[in-house]
């Protein structure tokens, strides 16, 4: 039944392909081969002198114990940030999808956040929770709780699993509201007529149809708590207090950037792309079986 | 048709505008300026720019901001490894044991000034401001240009409030705690004291003005290979006491960097040490009269008040250029030090003058009665001569080493280790990464 365009010019698939071809090549290719040569790489900021010393970068990486705190960090800041966005954002979306007068005005409010830049939105929240200056902070110590995000790291960690999330609920609102909308009428009402409950008729109807949305936005969602998110750590905590809320990327951004030390930032994000490359394939392979299309 | 010719004119016009802008600047030398100031004190790199490219017609100075102090410095070695380096690039005093130890990237201002032939005196310098980034034969490396020290702010008004004699500024460590406590009972009651820049004042700052070692071989001075020794049982006293008085918020922790000096002027902590470049800051937001005292240290310690060490950052010429681009480079550094200038940049940033004769001069006139406050970190830091405790640090992984010992210090303050454990940790995880960068640079 598929249509199928046949092309007898053995070239131009090629061709087609090569502008596509040359972008990836560019912009990720060269850029991963390069911090993969550096990894292998003692070199000083200025690149007046280079040694090759093989994986000593990453022995030295894996016998740090900051690195591992890193990772926790990671996995406990990742998972909160996916499944609160997530969840909220699909909340959103199904409450948005009703028949209410303004759901277009909701819908707009929804939709703001995703153009606020990472760092601005960490300065924001950092507004409302900096503990001497902020509104919410204020209004915290009031009710007698010690809010103070500087020192206490589980405070600091709620922060930025704050700020993060608000900024990714508006992109994955997006999503599952195009996704519901695709959901076609008549099979929801359908169930409806036969007496299934809302409830019913959204756990055995609709979340399975939309599926597809929510594995494309956990793929999706991994990767920005992954990469995107240094920016709102490092204005809102700088990944302290006492590293309480350093993750990965913020590691290879502080020991490169910072601290100039380009060997070991490069292994550390070899070991990102490893795992991230893994992390996805593991969700293409498992998860998506259970997704229907 | 209309817009095809608009746009012709238009690309008449910058090709015009290019012919008739290029033909003066060919005959002048470049000289290209990276730096990290913003607001008032970007235009004060501006102004002297344009003030040295009219004082002449040999050369031209061309001041380009690049973003924060680390910003900069990236950028710097950034262009360096592109080959396009600027010629004189701002870097922060953190910054200074990468810069020397890229030999044949940099090129030393004293190397620099004698080739050039220009008029260079060391001794006409402040040895506390230059020591900084000299050698420890006294050769200086880096052009210091804008330098502070910290001071303790304090509020007078809260002063008055508790019955504390707002002229009377408490001296010494058990004072500022017995202050605060009358403070934090007159009503301060979520910040007695604090303190900006937690690591520069309470090991670095602290180590200078008690006249104790921070790290062996003069503070990295002498040689890369230097040991931290900052878990002495002085230095840990403070944390100790610190730790103790941060549990009624008598001392209340305002983070890592200066990002907690609205503390002060919103009058929420009426005792605060931070920066003297902080003054601009207070006089334009504080509601309430303000003064200014030296550091506090313990009355027991043998050797305190030494004096204090400073901070900000210098002027570091890039090598690899020509001949005739460092005689500008020089010639702009000798109108820099010009005492007039110095005074006029002392006066307009509130950062510290770097040669004796502005210091002499400025005071001559009456300036530091006139504008109290202004004086403090100067009397901090000409007090006595420096010794090798206190004439600076110059220490491998500086920016990273600030944030373990921060973080340390932090980890103690939460409750979670005691101050003698986090300052073993720190000294012992700070010498691994200065052994690492040891490794980087000695091969």
């Amino acid at each position: 039944m598929e249509k199928r365009a046949i092309y007898n010019n053995k070239l131009l698939p090629y061709l087609l392909l090569t502008p596509q071809m040359i972008v990836v090549l560019v912009f990720f290719y060269w850029p991963a081969s390069q911090a993969i040569y550096q990894s292998f790489l003692l070199e000083d900021a200025f690149g007046l002198r280079s040694d090759f010393i093989w994986f000593e970068n990453f022995v030295e990486l894996f016998q740090d114990p900051s690195y591992g705190n890193a990772f926790v960090v990671t996995a406990i800041f990742s998972t909160t940030v996916a499944a609160l966005s997530l969840s909220s954002a699909l909340l959103l979306a199904v409450m948005a999808d009703r028949q209410i007068k303004g759901t277009g005005i909701y819908k707009t409010l929804l939709i703001w956040p995703y153009a606020v830049a990472p760092a601005i939105a960490g300065v924001l929240w950092l507004f409302m929770f900096q503990p001497s200056l902020g509104v919410v902070a204020q209004a915290l110590r009031k009710l007698g709780i010690d809010w103070n995000p500087l020192l206490n790291g589980n405070h600091a960690m709620l922060l930025v699993v704050m700020a993060a999330t608000w900024k990714q609920i508006s992109y994955n609102f997006l999503f599952f509201l195009a996704g519901l909308q695709s959901i076609p009428r008549s099979v929801i009402e359908a169930a409806a007529i036969d007496g299934a409950s809302s409830t019913r008729r959204f756990w055995t109807i609709i979340f399975p149809l939309l599926s597809p949305t929510a594995f494309f936005l956990l793929v999706v969602n991994v990767v920005y708590v992954f990469f995107d998110t240094f920016g709102i750590i490092d204005s809102v905590t700088g990944g302290g207090p006492a590293k309480a809320t350093e993750t990965l990327v913020y590691k290879v951004f502080f020991d490169g950037r910072l601290g100039g030390n380009l060997g070991g930032s490069a292994a550390q994000s070899v070991v990102m792309m490893v795992i991230v490359i893994g992390l996805t394939a593991v969700q293409f392979r498992y998860v998506e079986r259970k997704v229907h299309y | 048709m209309i817009s095809r010719r608009i746009l012709l004119s238009a690309a008449a016009a910058v090709a015009l505008a290019g012919v008739t802008g290029a033909a003066p600047a060919q005959a002048q030398t470049e000289i290209h300026w990276w730096h990290a100031m913003t607001g008032a004190n970007n235009d004060v790199i501006v102004n002297l720019a344009e003030e040295f490219n009219k004082t002449q017609t040999q050369y031209k100075v061309v001041p380009t901001y690049k973003g924060g102090y680390a910003d900069t410095m990236n950028a710097g070695i950034a262009a360096y490894r592109a080959g396009n380096a600027p010629h004189i690039m701002q870097v922060f005093e953190v910054g200074t044991a990468t810069m020397m130890s890229a030999k044949g990237a940099v090129k030393p201002v004293y190397v620099l000034m004698t080739e050039a032939g220009e008029k260079f005196d060391p001794k006409a310098f402040l040895p506390t401001v230059t020591g900084y980034y000299s050698t420890t034969k006294g050769e200086m490396l880096s052009m210091p240009f804008n330098s502070s020290s910290m001071i303790m702010w304090y509020n007078k008004d809260a002063f008055k409030k508790a019955s504390l004699d707002p002229n009377k500024p408490p001296k010494t460590w058990p004072e500022v705690f017995d202050y605060a406590k009358k403070l934090k009972a007159a009503g301060y009651s979520t910040c007695g004291f604090s303190t900006a820049w937690i690591t520069w004042g309470l090991i670095e700052q602290f180590s200078a003005w008690h006249n104790v070692p921070l790290a062996t071989k003069a503070n990295g001075m002498e040689g890369f290979d230097a040991e931290l020794k900052f878990n002495s049982p002085l230095h840990v006293r403070l944390l100790n006491d610190l730790v103790n008085l941060q549990k009624d918020k008598i001392f209340d922790y305002s983070g890592r960097t200066n990002t907690g000096e609205g503390r002060f002027t919103s009058g929420e902590c009426p005792i605060f040490m931070t920066s003297s470049a902080f003054r601009g800051n207070v006089v334009r937001n504080a509601k309430f009269e303000f003064g200014t005292s030296t550091l506090p240290y313990y009355p027991d310690a043998a050797g305190a008040p030494q004096n204090s060490i400073i901070g900000g950052a210098s002027l570091w010429v890039m090598g690899g250029k020509k001949a005739e681009e460092y005689k500008g480079v020089a010639k702009f550094f000798s109108f820099l030090s010009d005492t007039d200038r110095q005074i006029a940049i002392h006066q307009s940033t509130g950062y510290l003058p770097i040669t004796r004769a502005a210091y002499d001069k400025n005071k001559a006139a009456g300036y530091y009665e006139k504008n109290p406050g202004t004086e403090t970190a100067l009397l901090q830091m000409t007090g006595k001569a420096p010794t090798e405790n206190s004439r600076g640090l110059r220490l491998g992984n500086m920016v990273q080493l600030r944030d373990v010992w921060a973080e340390e210090v932090e980890e103690a303050l939460a409750g979670k280790k005691t101050a003698q454990a986090a300052y073993d940790d720190a000294v012992k995880r700070g010498n691994t990464m200065m052994r690492q960068f040891e490794r980087t640079i000695s091969r």
